[in-house]
C-alpha cells in the first residue's frame, strides 16, 4: 500500500470515532396527534428518544397494542457495540500500521458484516417488538403487528413509521466505500505492478518504441 | 380540510366582513368607517396559522384574564385569576386554594379590570402580566411561559383598587389607588363624618427584578376623595405616578350629583422616587396592617403569607412628594404618551381633552406656580401645566392610547367613538364609530415606549343588536381598528369571555418560545407527587384519607378503592405522569362539593370530597384523553361510619380490595379468597 493509502485508510478508520457521538439510526413516527412527531435514535450504546420525553411516550402509547416496553437496559448489545466499534477503529489503524493489502480486505469485510449483523439484529428487534404483543391488549386488529419497517415507511394504524439511516450510519458507509475504493487501487495497483513483473521486456521495448 | 372548503370559508368571511361595512355604512356614512372591504382579509388567519399578538383582555367583573390572538380575535385561553373557575379546579384545589385568601377570607371572585405587561426601558418584556382587583383591594401577577396566576397580593387600606396597577417603566413597582376612600385603618365611624376620617390611600408595591414577587413598599396617605385610574411616567417623567381623582367634593352620598359640582377636580402626581428618599429618611409611619399575600411556591402550592403593617407616608411628612393638577370634570383615565412628555387626561363630562405638560410641570413645581392648596398638597396653576385641549373632541372622553407616530386615540363613551388626534397641535384627524359605548381601547404596546401602532381595539360595554340576541344578557365585545393609515378602518367586531375591560397586547414572537409545554416529573415537588404508579397509595390518618394516584393514558392507579366511610375527608392527589405535550387528565368524582380537577403532564393536584352516603361511586377521567379516555375511570366504596372494611388499594404489593378482612356483609368472595375471621 501507498503511504497515501495508509493514512487515508488511517483516517477512514478515525472517521469512525464520530459514531460515539452521532447516532446511527432513526425511526420516526408521526400522527394527526403528533404532528411534531416522536422519535427513536439508536446509538453505538444507547436507545433514546428524539426529545427527551420521545421514548416514554412512545411506550405509553404502545402499551395500547400490547408491545413491551423498550427498555435500553433489555438490549445486550448497546454494552457490547461500543468495544466491537473500538475494535474496528483499531483494526483501521492496524492495517494503516501493516500497510498491506490482506488485512485491509479483511478489515473492510468486517466492518461489511458488522452492519449486516447490525441490520439483522435490528431486523429481529423490531420482529419481536412487532410480534410479541400481550393477549390482554387494548387494541387488537386480527392479523395485524407493529413491526417496524427495517427501512423505509409503513403505516402502523394510526402512526407513519419511518426507519433510516442517521448521519452514524452514513458516516459508517463513508468509512467503507474509502476502504473500498483504496483497496481497489491498491489491488490495480498491483495488479499493474505484478503484469510488469510477468512481462518486464515488452513493457521495456514499448517504452523504446514510444 | 379540502382547499374548496377553505374558499367557501373565505367567501363567508367576506361576506361577514361586506356584511360589517353595510352595518357601519347604514349606521355612520361610509366616510366615517373608511374602505373595510379587505377586511376580511386583513383579519383571517388561515387554519394552522398563527396570530401575529397576543392580546390579554380582562374579564371584568367575571375576574379572569381572556387571552386573545390578534387580528383574528381568536379566544385562545380563558386564565381564572380571581375568580373559582371549575374547568381546572383553580381556587378550589388543595393547590390553589389559598390563592384566593383575604383578610376577609377567601373571596371567590373579584372584579379584574387593567391588566399591565410587565416592562423593561419602557416597552413589554414578556415576562408577567399583572391585573387588578378592584372589589376586595388585590393586585395579582401571572406568569406568561405558563400563563398561569402565581401570586396575589391584597392591598390594606384601600377600598375599589380601581387606579392599578400600572407598572413603573422597569417594573419597580406596580400601584394601586382607591376609588372609595374609607376610614384608613378601618373603623366604627359614621359615614358623614367622611371629610374628617376618611382617606385615599396610594399603595406603591415593589416588585423583584429577578423573580416577580411583589411586597408592599410604602403607602401614601391622601385626601378622601376618589383616585380613579392612574398611569406612571416613562423618559422624562419616570420617576412620577398620575393618579386622577373625581369627587373633590367630598360626597358621601349620590355622588352622580354630589361628585359633579366642581369645574375641576385632580390629577394626583405623585413623585415617587421623592416618596422612596422620604421612606429612607424615616419618615413614614409603621401602621398595623392585616393583609394576604399568596404566593404559588416551587412546589407548585400556593400559600399565604400574612402582611401586619405598612410603611405610611403624607404630604406634610414628605415634601415634594405629591402635587394636584388641576383637571375638569371628573376626570378618568390618565395617560402618558409615549415620549413621557404629555399627560392626556379623559375628563368624562368634559367637553375638551386636557393635556398636562410634564416639562411645563416641572417647571410650575420650580417656580412654585400654585392656585393654592388642597388638604395641604399644593395645586399647581391649570395653565401653568396645560400643553393643549383638544377642542370638540365627542362626548365622554375616557382613555388615551398612543400609535408612536404623533398620533393619540382617546375612546367617547358618550358619542360612541374613537377619536384620532395629533399632539403636535391636538387638531381631531379622524372619527370611527364602536358598538356601543367604548371604555378602554388598547394599541398593543399603546401606553408604553414603543407603541406597535398597527391596530386599536376597541372595548365595549353595550353590544344590542350587534350579534343574535341572547336573551336579556348580552355579550360584551372588541372591535380591532386598521390604525396603520390616516383613517381607521373597522376590521373585525368580536364577542368576549365576561367584560374587556382593559387590555394589553404583544407581539407574539416575543413570548411564543418560551411557552412551557409540560411539567418535568421529576422536577415535581408536591408532597404527594408520585413518579410511578407502584409508588401510589392509600393512607388514613384519622378521618382523613390520602389517596395518592396517577394518571397515564388510559387508567387511574389505584382504579379501585375501599375502606372509605361516610363523613372521611379524602384527599385525592392525583399526578399526571405524562410527559407529553397537551395531554391533560381530569378527575371527577360523584357529589363532589367543589370541582373537578385538571392535571398538566408532570404536575399533581388535590381535591377533597367528603362522601356523604353509603354505596359505591364512580371517578373518571373528564378531559378526552386517548381513544380509551371512556374507560379511564375507577371506582371508590364507601361504607358507614365505624365499618370494619379495611383500607384496599389496587396497587400491586398493597392490601387488595375484597380480600376483606372481618368483613360483616354478606357480599361473594369469589374464589374463596375472601379472608374470613
Amino acid at each position: 500500500m501507498t503511504r497515501t493509502s495508509r493514512i487515508v485508510v488511517a483516517l477512514a478508520a478515525l472517521l469512525l470515532l464520530l459514531l460515539y457521538v452521532t447516532p446511527l439510526w432513526r425511526i420516526e413516527l408521526h400522527a394527526p396527534q403528533y404532528p411534531e412527531g416522536l422519535g427513536l435514535r439508536i446509538w453505538v450504546d444507547q436507545i433514546a428518544g428524539a426529545n427527551p420525553n420521545d421514548l416514554n411516550s412512545i411506550n405509553g402509547l404502545n402499551h395500547y397494542i400490547g408491545m413491551h416496553a423498550i427498555e435500553p437496559d433489555d438490549f445486550p448489545e448497546l454494552r457490547l457495540m461500543p468495544w466491537l466499534l473500538g475494535g474496528l477503529i483499531a483494526g483501521g489503524l492496524l492495517v494503516a500500521l501493516i500497510g498491506r493489502r490482506g488485512p485491509l480486505y479483511a478489515w473492510l469485510q468486517l466492518i461489511a458484516l458488522g452492519a449486516v449483523a447490525g441490520l439483522v439484529d435490528f431486523y429481529r428487534w423490531g420482529y419481536a417488538y412487532g410480534h410479541e404483543l400481550d393477549e390482554h391488549a387494548a387494541i387488537k386488529v386480527p392479523g395485524m403487528s407493529y413491526q417496524p419497517p427495517l427501512i423505509g415507511s409503513k403505516q402502523l394504524l394510526n402512526f407513519e413509521a419511518s426507519s433510516w439511516p442517521d448521519l452514524g450510519a452514513w458516516i459508517a458507509a463513508l468509512t467503507l466505500a474509502i476502504g473500498l475504493t483504496v483497496a481497489v487501487l491498491e489491488y490495480r495497483r498491483a495488479r499493474v505492478r505484478s503484469a510488469a513483473r510477468r512481462a518486464p521486456v515488452r513493457r521495456v521495448a514499448a517504452t523504446a518504441i514510444a | 380540510m379540502s382547499r374548496r372548503t377553505i374558499r367557501n370559508l373565505l367567501v363567508a368571511l367576506g361576506l361577514i366582513g361586506s356584511a360589517t361595512v353595510y352595518a357601519s355604512c347604514s349606521r355612520a356614512g361610509a366616510s366615517r368607517v373608511g374602505d373595510t372591504s379587505d377586511a376580511a382579509q386583513r383579519v383571517y388567519v388561515s387554519p394552522g396559522k398563527y396570530d401575529e399578538f397576543y392580546a390579554f383582555l380582562s374579564g371584568g367583573f367575571d375576574g379572569q384574564v381572556g387571552v386573545y390572538g390578534l387580528p383574528s380575535g381568536r379566544l385562545l385561553k380563558h386564565v381564572p385569576v380571581f375568580s373559582q373557575h371549575t374547568e381546572n379546579g383553580w381556587g378550589y384545589s388543595e393547590q390553589t386554594k389559598a390563592m384566593l385568601v383575604t383578610s376577609y377570607g377567601p373571596v371567590p371572585w373579584d372584579d379584574a379590570h387593567h391588566p399591565q405587561l410587565s416592562q423593561t426601558k419602557g416597552v413589554p418584556d414578556g415576562r408577567w402580566l399583572f391585573i387588578n382587583g378592584n372589589n376586595t383591594p388585590r393586585i395579582a401577577r401571572l406568569d406568561l411561559t405558563r400563563f398561569e396566576t402565581e401570586e396575589i397580593l391584597e392591598i390594606p387600606n384601600s377600598a375599589g383598587n380601581h387606579s392599578s396597577p400600572f407598572v413603573t417603566e422597569n417594573n419597580e413597582y406596580v400601584v394601586a389607588g382607591t376609588r372609595f376612600s374609607v376610614p384608613a385603618p378601618q373603623r366604627d365611624v359614621s359615614i358623614e363624618r367622611y371629610k374628617e376620617d376618611f382617606s385615599g390611600v396610594l399603595t406603591f408595591v415593589r416588585v423583584d427584578s429577578a423573580t416577580g414577587h411583589m411586597a408592599i413598599a410604602f403607602q401614601i396617605r391622601l385626601p378622601a376623595f376618589d383616585y380613579d385610574l392612574s398611569h406612571s411616567g416613562k423618559g422624562p417623567s419616570h420617576g412620577w405616578t398620575f393618579f386622577t381623582s373625581y369627587n373633590s367634593e367630598q360626597g358621601n352620598s349620590k355622588l352622580e350629583v354630589s361628585a359633579s359640582q366642581n369645574d375641576k377636580d385632580y390629577i394626583a402626581a405623585i413623585n415617587w422616587q421623592q416618596a422612596e428618599r422620604c421612606v429612607g429618611q424615616n419618615k413614614a409611619s409603621s401602621e398595623p396592617a392585616r393583609y394576604a399575600h399568596n404566593l404559588v411556591g416551587e412546589d407548585g402550592i400556593a400559600r399565604t403569607e400574612w402582611g401586619a403593617s405598612v410603611k405610611m407616608l403624607t404630604a406634610d411628612a414628605c415634601p415634594g412628594m405629591v402635587y394636584f393638577l388641576p383637571t375638569p370634570k371628573s376626570p378618568h383615565g390618565v395617560d402618558v404618551d409615549p415620549t413621557g412628555e404629555f399627560i392626556v387626561a379623559g375628563g368624562k363630562l368634559a367637553t375638551v381633552i386636557p393635556v398636562h405638560s410634564f416639562r411645563k410641570m416641572q417647571k410650575a413645581i420650580a417656580d412654585k406656580a400654585f392656585s393654592g392648596d388642597s388638604h395641604g398638597i399644593p395645586v399647581l396653576k391649570y395653565e401653568a401645566t396645560l400643553a393643549g385641549e383638544v377642542q370638540n373632541p365627542g362626548m365622554g372622553p375616557l382613555h388615551t392610547e398612543f400609535d408612536g407616530k404623533g398620533n393619540a386615540y382617546t375612546s367617547m363613551f358618550l358619542s360612541s367613538e374613537i377619536v384620532k388626534w395629533r399632539l403636535e397641535d391636538f387638531k381631531v384627524l379622524d372619527r370611527a364609530p364602536t358598538y356601543y359605548s367604548i371604555g378602554h381601547l388598547m394599541i398593543p404596546g399603546g401606553d408604553t415606549r414603543r407603541p406597535y401602532g398597527k391596530y386599536v381595539l376597541a372595548l365595549n360595554k353595550i353590544t344590542k343588536d350587534r350579534y343574535l340576541p341572547t336573551g336579556p344578557e348580552l355579550t360584551q365585545s372588541a372591535q380591532l381598528y386598521d390604525i396603520s393609515g390616516d383613517r381607521m378602518k373597522l376590521l373585525l367586531d368580536f364577542p368576549t369571555i365576561g367584560e374587556p375591560h382593559y387590555a394589553q397586547a404583544l407581539p407574539a414572537e416575543m413570548i411564543k418560545s418560551k411557552q412551557m409545554r409540560m411539567y418535568p416529573i421529576m422536577g415535581n415537588k408536591d408532597p404527594y407527587a408520585v413518579t410511578s404508579e407502584m409508588k401510589t397509595k392509600v393512607e388514613r390518618k384519622g378521618r382523613v384519607v390520602h389517596v395518592t394516584m396517577t394518571s397515564v393514558r388510559s387508567h387511574f392507579m389505584p382504579d379501585k378503592i375501599e375502606g372509605i366511610q361516610v363523613g372521611d375527608s379524602v384527599f385525592f392527589h392525583l399526578t399526571n405522569l405524562e410527559q407529553d405535550w397537551d395531554v391533560p387528565h381530569g378527575f371527577a368524582v360523584t357529589g363532589a362539593n367543589n370541582s373537578e380537577l385538571l392535571m398538566m403532564p408532570g404536575q399533581t393536584r388535590t381535591i377533597v370530597w367528603v362522601p356523604q352516603r353509603v354505596g359505591v361511586f364512580p371517578f373518571y377521567c373528564t378531559d378526552f384523553c386517548s381513544a380509551l379516555h371512556q374507560e379511564m375511570q375507577g371506582y371508590v366504596r364507601v361504607s358507614p361510619r365505624g365499618s370494619n372494611v379495611r383500607l384496599a388499594w389496587n396497587t400491586p404489593g398493597a392490601p387488595q380490595p375484597g380480600l376483606a378482612m372481618a368483613d360483616d356483609d354478606h357480599e361473594d368472595h369469589e374464589n374463596g379468597k375472601g379472608d374470613h375471621q
